[in-house]
């Protein structure tokens, strides 16, 4: 049985993308994208510092694929150029492409996004884009090219889950490229209602990073992946009003 | 000495080429997972040695971090 993920026809073989960030320590860092299973892993891109470079994060993660991210940038500008920068380092021209209307919020700023998306569509960029839970902003990134779409279930960082179920399930059914639940996952059953509703993959950070025992979440969260896409694939009962017995009616003792 | 914005920050300093610039910062230009941007456009690592730097230029020096 195979059920492979394909994003810009690229396998990957976990439905869950992690986050390095917000980790105790690179050590904890480690285990938990272990345990994870994940093989697709966040990294931000941002300038040296004045006293020099000492290390790489990246010697680290050797053997996981980077998706390198644009967060904080909040211009198409400084997005594109921090994706060309982030093309040149890391060798790969896969973005998860975060265009920041509100910095309180860090709610997407659709408009930017758009333009930002389709012209890194036009220079060669595998597009991932976080953008807002909102089925037309989904079509659109679509439209432009973007490789994935990935709504966000709440604000970054919040654990409020994912705030509105319907608006993701009529995304998934809609969209034509995968839907990637990005943000506000809270903890391994948000994980796998995401993947119940249709997700195809969800990415998780803060909630593996700062739970009380980061390499326990990380393997809740992997374990929650798997039992939502098999609960999405086997096919859930409708809901209905009244009980229906599952014992048999006929045969009752002492009627 | 050239006047330029390194990350944001404006600095004189006596080079020529984007080489210059990073081994004057005390960057190994050999160090994997840098990259360079001069005036919003990237510099090919392999361009380094022959990019020169100009008075005014608006230099980035980046590399990985964690992320989200």
């Amino acid at each position: 049985m195979t059920d492979q993920l394909i994003i810009a026809g690229t396998p990957l073989k976990s439905r869950l993308f992690v986050g390095t960030a917000r980790y105790p320590n690179q050590r904890v860092m480690l285990d938990a994208l272990a345990a994870s299973g994940c093989e697709l892993v966040t990294v931000s891109i941002r300038r040296i510092s004045l006293d020099g470079y000492s290390g790489s994060l990246v010697d680290l993660l050797d053997g996981y694929r980077l998706l390198p991210n644009t967060a904080g940038c909040v211009t198409a500008r400084d997005a594109i150029l921090t994706a060309e920068l982030a093309r040149e380092a890391l060798e790969t021209n896969w973005v998860k492409l975060e265009l920041i209307g509100d910095r309180e919020l860090l709610y997407p700023d659709v408009e930017q996004l758009v333009h930002a998306a389709d012209e890194l569509v036009r220079k060669g960029f595998v597009v991932l884009p976080y953008c807002n839970e909102d089925p037309v902003a989904c079509q659109k990134l679509a439209d432009v090219g973007c490789a994935a779409v990935m709504p966000l279930g709440s604000l970054i960082g919040s654990g409020m889950g994912i705030a509105n179920p319907a608006a993701i399930e009529m995304i998934c059914s809609r969209s034509p490229v995968p839907v990637v639940l990005d943000a506000g996952i809270g903890t391994a059953s948000d994980a796998a209602q995401a993947m119940e509703l249709g997700c195809e993959a969800v990415l998780v950070d803060t909630a593996i990073a700062k739970s009380h025992d980061p390499l326990k979440m990380a393997a809740a969260m992997r374990a929650g992946v798997e039992a939502g896409r098999l609960a999405r694939l086997a096919g859930r009962i409708p809901k209905q009003r009244f009980a229906e017995p599952s014992s048999p009616q006929l045969g009752l003792v002492g009627s | 000495m050239t006047r330029l914005k390194v990350n944001g920050v404006e600095e004189e300093v006596a080079v020529a080429t984007v080489t210059e610039l990073l081994a004057k910062r005390g960057i190994d230009p050999k160090v994997r997972f840098l990259a360079v941007a001069i005036n919003g456009n990237v510099v090919r690592r392999a361009d380094w040695p022959a990019t020169a730097v100009a008075a005014g230029d608006n230099i980035e020096i980046v590399r990985p971090l964690q992320g989200g």
